[in-house]
């Protein structure tokens, strides 16, 4: 043990080896070779007659996907929730952050990223659950609005509305904490200097903030994204990608089309990733 | 920055109203599972603990809830090991292609639920189920481990480098063999944030659906699936109410612990 203990110590290089083998091989082989045999997959087809899938390269799915008037629907409404879900989410965390990092006394700090953590490890389904009591037909919602029917009810606005709540401590977790290690005597040499409140806030808060709410966004916008649950609890009849490749895989089961259609969630984080790389959002995680 | 009175009211209002957005929902649950109306009549007018007594005696609840300890034990026990040893090199070494592992390492959660889920779902048929694995338990952990790691990674590599190399040099220099030092000098400075990253991850864990629908074979049924199963029988609806009310009420219990055992810096990376 010891020898092995100062040869490692001796080579570092090999101690690095060591310790990044297993959990390389575990990433790239379980998580890496399943998205490359996903990707792959995406080029097959299924038989229409026997159902077994057909190992061949073929451009059926993503024509069929391009092509067909529903999937681009589909895509461009997912998109759209994703983007409003980020948007309701800016702007309910950002004061909340803001207060909580430079309002809030140090003791209720504390307690304030409690509060808004606890939620965060209720479970998914048991909040999504929650909505749906409170958006049921002649529910809470129903009842604050003037009677059975008189509120939203199932459908697109709840889907916005629970994936909102459900990505809100996403987005105010990274505002908050890159608001906190903006220094208090920065604002005050600001303010010292001259500097109206409103200038204070465009030369010293908002260059952290962009960056924290572009990485609080990745959360938001990924994990909107990629929801099917949510939408068939609150959302009716409401179709979106997740809810496609969830029918593709169960009923239908056509996973070579399901995975065409994955690929658009992934080609849109993609470019989400790269495009909100530039503000050091990647740092900000 | 001098915020004017009237700024600082309409901070605190905000924040006050975010509040209440957040915790409204979870306390509707807690009162409907007392609530003795079958479809929850609004406002409650009838008080009851019978739900919670038939939720006890639900055999189909109470197996979801040892498959779900099952799959985040194991689950936790790889991430643990696994994310450690990342978050060492990650920190302790300078090395080509760092930036990409640490990404990597994001990716399973950066990518949505969904994408993880069908990505080994369709790797499990095609390359396990070709080796006569099929899915069940094992492609379960398998799935959650895979986003686990990321939630130990987090946890260890703050604290490695809020305590910095000094102590395991000091112990060195002293004439401490690399064992040692790991023993009494590493390991005792990373425990609390191992203990953290494992109840975090054990969290995750047991509240995953997305992935898990994809992973796990037709035996499996945890608590999360074990729920939406059951969330359209209107007549299991008072039974799931007390399961979710249960569940929030646990959800206190890791937060509580990671904030005592590493402080406010743990509970932030479930991100």
């Amino acid at each position: 043990m010891t020898a092995l203990g100062s040869y490692l110590h001796r080579h570092p290089r090999l101690r690095l080896a060591g310790l990044l083998s297993a959990p390389l091989l575990w990433l790239v082989v379980a998580y890496l070779g399943a998205l490359a045999v996903l990707l792959v997959s995406a080029f097959w087809t299924v038989n229409g007659f026997t159902g077994e899938t057909v190992r061949e390269f073929s451009l059926a799915n993503f024509r069929t996907i391009l092509t067909e008037e529903v999937y681009r629907a589909v895509t461009l409404r997912s998109i759209g929730v994703a983007a409003a879900v980020t948007a309701i989410c800016v702007v309910v965390a950002v004061p909340m952050a803001f207060f909580m990092a430079k309002v809030a006394s140090a003791r209720s700090r504390h307690w304030l990223v409690i509060a808004i953590l606890t939620p965060l490890w209720a479970s998914y389904l048991v909040k999504a659950y929650a909505w749906r009591i409170l958006f049921a037909n002649g529910g809470p919602v129903d009842t604050l609005l003037g009677g059975p029917g008189r509120g939203p009810g199932y459908g697109l606005f709840a889907t916005v509305v629970v994936l909102s709540y459900l990505w809100l401590p996403y987005m105010i977790l990274p505002i908050y904490a890159g608001l906190e290690r903006l220094p208090d005597s920065l604002l005050e040499a600001s303010a010292d200097l001259g500097a109206r409140a409103g200038r204070t806030f465009r030369a010293i808060v908002l260059p952290i903030l962009v960056p924290a709410v572009f990485a609080g966004s990745i959360f938001t916008f990924s994990l909107s994204l990629g929801d099917y649950i949510t939408v068939q609890i609150v959302g009716g009849k409401t179709q979106l990608l997740g809810n496609v490749v969830y029918a593709n895989i169960g009923a239908a089961n056509n996973l070579p089309f399901a995975a065409a259609i994955a690929t658009i969630p992934v080609l849109v984080m993609v470019i989400y990733l790269v495009a909100v790389r530039r503000s050091g959002a990647l740092e900000q995680l | 920055m001098t915020l004017s009175p009237a700024a600082r009211w309409s901070l605190r209002i905000a924040m006050g109203l975010g509040l209440v957005f957040i915790y409204v929902p979870l306390l509707l649950v807690l009162v409907n599972s007392f609530n003795g109306d079958r479809t929850f009549a609004w406002p409650p007018d009838d008080l009851t603990t019978r739900w919670w007594a038939a939720a006890w005696a639900n055999e189909g609840a109470r197996q979801a809830l040892l498959t779900s300890v099952k799959a985040g034990l194991g689950a936790t026990a790889i991430a643990l090991v696994l994310g450690t040893m990342v978050s060492f090199a990650v920190q302790r070494f300078a090395f080509f292609g760092r930036d990409t592992v640490s990404l990597l390492i994001i990716l399973p959660i950066a990518l949505p639920g969904i994408v993880t889920g069908i990505a080994l779902d369709s790797a499990w048929r095609s390359v396990m189920g070709d080796l006569g694995i099929g899915k069940g338990m094992f492609s379960v952990i398998v799935g959650h481990a895979t986003f686990c790691v990321v939630i130990v990674y987090n946890n260890v590599l703050a604290r490695l480098r809020r305590t910095g190399t000094s102590l395991e040099d000091a112990s060195a220099d002293l004439g401490a063999s690399p064992w040692q030092t790991f023993r009494f000098i590493t390991f005792p400075m990373i425990r609390t944030a191992l203990l953290a990253g494992g109840l975090l991850a054990f969290a995750l864990s047991f509240d995953e659906i997305i992935v898990t629908t994809f992973t796990a074979g037709p035996g499996v049924t945890t608590l999360p699936i074990w729920i939406f199963n059951n969330l359209f029988r209107p007549n299991q609806a008072p039974i799931v109410n007390v399961v979710a009310a249960v569940l929030i009420v646990l959800s206190v219990i890791p937060v509580w612990l990671a904030q005592r055992l590493a402080g406010p810096e743990a509970g932030a990376s479930r991100t």
